[in-house]
């Protein structure tokens, strides 16, 4: 080892944007190194859309959709995908706390959020390159937007800005829990079926009134039939449907307010408690 | 150099829910020495250290990092100190100098400062070679080397470490001994944690020994070992048949000592050197064959012993059962 005396460099005060950016670039070399990363927002879309469409695709019947179950799917996959951002950010947050990188930037002179808003940033990245390949293969399957541009902007929109509700849920899933694996249960059991319990996969129309109930207040639900009606992907919902599927972009946009609302104050508390140790 | 101390810990108290993880604990760190907080695990080293570094709100109390106040300037402490933690917490899916310049942009350097500081530090801790390629394929010891280099990006006047050879082969344990000294003869003030006494005893100037939350024992590593008593002289004999020849032999010298046969030893309390020199004498010329005579000190394991009762790994080893229930 050289004895050479260590130049003492000159800190200076960054800001919350810089910081940010720093360790949402390290999080994409994460997934630069390790593409198996994205295999939930590549593979596992791509196969859902398959499955579906050419497996139930023949069965259930879309009335008044001119590209059929294929095409009025297509939002539904989309729905689950962003709402899988959570999952995302709790699985890098998770394993960042456990592995003491946290703590060590939580040592260093920046600000302990922008940790929080690097694994944000980078998780909604991974979640659009979903939304992105499940576009460019529901294109491949026939899917289309029919509706205008803005239109199809917006919807577009409210997927991202759902994926932002998501990680309020990811940084609470993932400062309460202790493990990669134990968020991996917890998200399979918890998030999964909720996102099968709605109208992503199949109309509400026919379930079980119960469930039906259940189903079309799932937040999710308005989403989905915000992007399906933006895209004119799927007809208007029945006049017996439940409020926020009658005002699916006012229901999914309050949707995303009471989320976030509810579940910042938690998530920075649980983070708060789970790092103060 | 001004002669303020570069850590002091003033009465630092931190409760868990019902448990008193560190009790009332105070000591100064002078600058450029190095402090070893010496306790079995679960004594609350790691705790005391998280508070002294801004991770650990204490419950009461506080402490001061080069100056500044844990509790009232987080910030301006983060910017004196380093930290490296228990386990290696550099990012395994980046490379050395990857990791290296993420730390040195969060503390706001430079391009091309940052790659010189970046470049340095690897050639410092041999990691030069091995820059490139991820840490995933690092060794222990070279994880470890990485995580001290990249709490040393903004050469901090004081670096806390936690445990530093914790899980470490002998040989890279004692290359990062030699780091860890070069750095205290640049100036760097260090605070380490461990459960080795013999760590403690090779690189501390002063050891504060914490048991349960508690300091128990503080001085340099030879007052602790004299406070554990009297040196003793030490006969080994080669031949366990000797053994009955030599207690008669000892016995001309000194009626109080004691004799292990399993080792083949006998030991006699020494108040200096003058009783090894007349043991020795009569050992001289005997015809006994011996192993060993000398004078030896009692370890800081015996001094730990005495201390808490039990040994230190003795009770590691506990909590780590108490932890599997």
């Amino acid at each position: 080892m050289t004895l050479t005396r260590l130049e003492r460099p000159e800190i200076r005060r960054t800001s919350l944007l810089t910081q940010s950016l720093a360790i949402t670039r390290r999080n994409l070399i994460h997934i630069k190194r390790m593409p198996e990363m994205l295999m939930d927002v590549t593979i596992q879309p791509v196969m859902f859309v398959l499955l579906f469409a050419f497996v139930f695709g023949g069965s259930i019947q879309v009335p008044g959709v001119e590209g059929g179950y294929n095409e009025w799917l297509m939002a539904g996959i989309m729905g689950q995908t962003i709402a899988f951002a959570s999952f995302v950010v709790a699985i890098g947050l998770t394993a960042d706390i456990d592995k003491g990188i946290v703590d060590r930037m939580r040592s260093l002179p920046i600000h302990t959020s922008s940790v929080l808003v690097g694994r944000s940033v980078s998780s909604i990245m991974h979640s659009s390159i979903g939304i992105f390949v499940m576009s460019l293969t529901g294109l491949v399957i026939g899917w289309r937007i029919r509706g205008s541009f803005a239109e199809a902007v917006l919807a577009y929109f409210l997927l991202l800005l759902w994926g932002f509700a998501m990680i309020w849920v990811g940084i609470l899933v993932g400062s309460s829990l202790r493990s990669v694996e134990a968020v991996q249960g917890v998200m399979f059991t918890v998030i999964f079926p909720l996102t099968f319990l709605a109208n992503t996969f199949a109309p509400t129309e026919n379930m079980p009134t119960v469930l039906r109930t259940i189903a079309e207040w799932n937040p999710i639900s308005a989403l989905v039939q915000a992007v399906r009606v933006l895209w004119h992907n799927g007809p208007p919902a029945p006049s017996d449907a439940a409020w926020p599927l009658q005002n699916p972009v006012l229901a999914t946009l309050i949707w995303t307010v009471l989320i976030t609302a509810v579940m910042a104050p938690l998530s920075l508390r649980a983070f708060k408690r789970r790092t103060d140790v | 150099m001004n002669s303020a101390p570069a850590v002091e810990a003033i009465n630092l108290v931190k409760h868990f829910d019902d448990t008193v993880a560190v009790d009332d604990v105070s000591f100064e760190v002078p600058q450029g020495t190095v402090l070893g907080l010496l306790g079995p695990n679960g004594a609350g080293k790691t705790t005391t250290v998280r508070m002294m570094t801004t991770l650990s709100r204490p419950t009461s109390g506080t402490a001061r990092v080069a100056g500044h106040d844990v509790v009232t300037e987080p910030d301006a402490v983060r910017r004196s100190m380093g930290l490296t933690g228990q386990t290696a917490t550099v990012d395994e899916l980046l490379t050395g100098r990857e990791n290296l310049a993420l730390i040195s942009a969060l503390y706001g350097l430079d391009a091309a400062t940052a790659r010189r500081v970046g470049g340095d530090l690897l050639d410092r801790f041999s990691l030069s070679d091995a820059g490139d390629r991820v840490v995933k394929t690092y060794s222990g010891g070279m994880r470890r080397r990485l995580d001290l280099a990249v709490s040393l990006v903004a050469t901090p006047p004081v670096l806390f470490l936690d445990e530093p050879t914790t899980g470490l082969d002998p040989r890279s344990r004692v290359e990062l001994w030699e780091v860890l000294r070069e750095l205290v003869r640049d100036g760097t003030t260090l605070v380490l944690t461990t459960q080795y006494l013999e760590e403690a005893d090779h690189l501390a100037d002063r050891i504060v020994v914490i048991d349960r939350g508690h300091i128990i024992a503080e001085g340099t590593p030879l007052q602790l070992k004299d406070q554990s008593g009297a040196a003793a002289v030490v006969v080994t004999v080669s031949h366990a048949d000797d053994l009955p020849r030599a207690e008669e032999l000892m016995r001309s010298v000194t009626s109080d000592f004691h004799v292990d046969k399993g080792a083949r030893q006998l030991s006699a309390p020494a108040a200096g050197l003058g009783e090894m020199t007349r043991i020795a004498a009569v050992f001289d010329g005997s015809g006994i064959d011996l192993d060993d005579l000398g004078l030896k000190r009692p370890s800081l394991d015996d001094v730990f012993l005495r201390l808490t009762g039990h040994r230190a790994e003795e009770s590691a080893e506990l909590e780590g059962e108490e932890a599997l229930r």
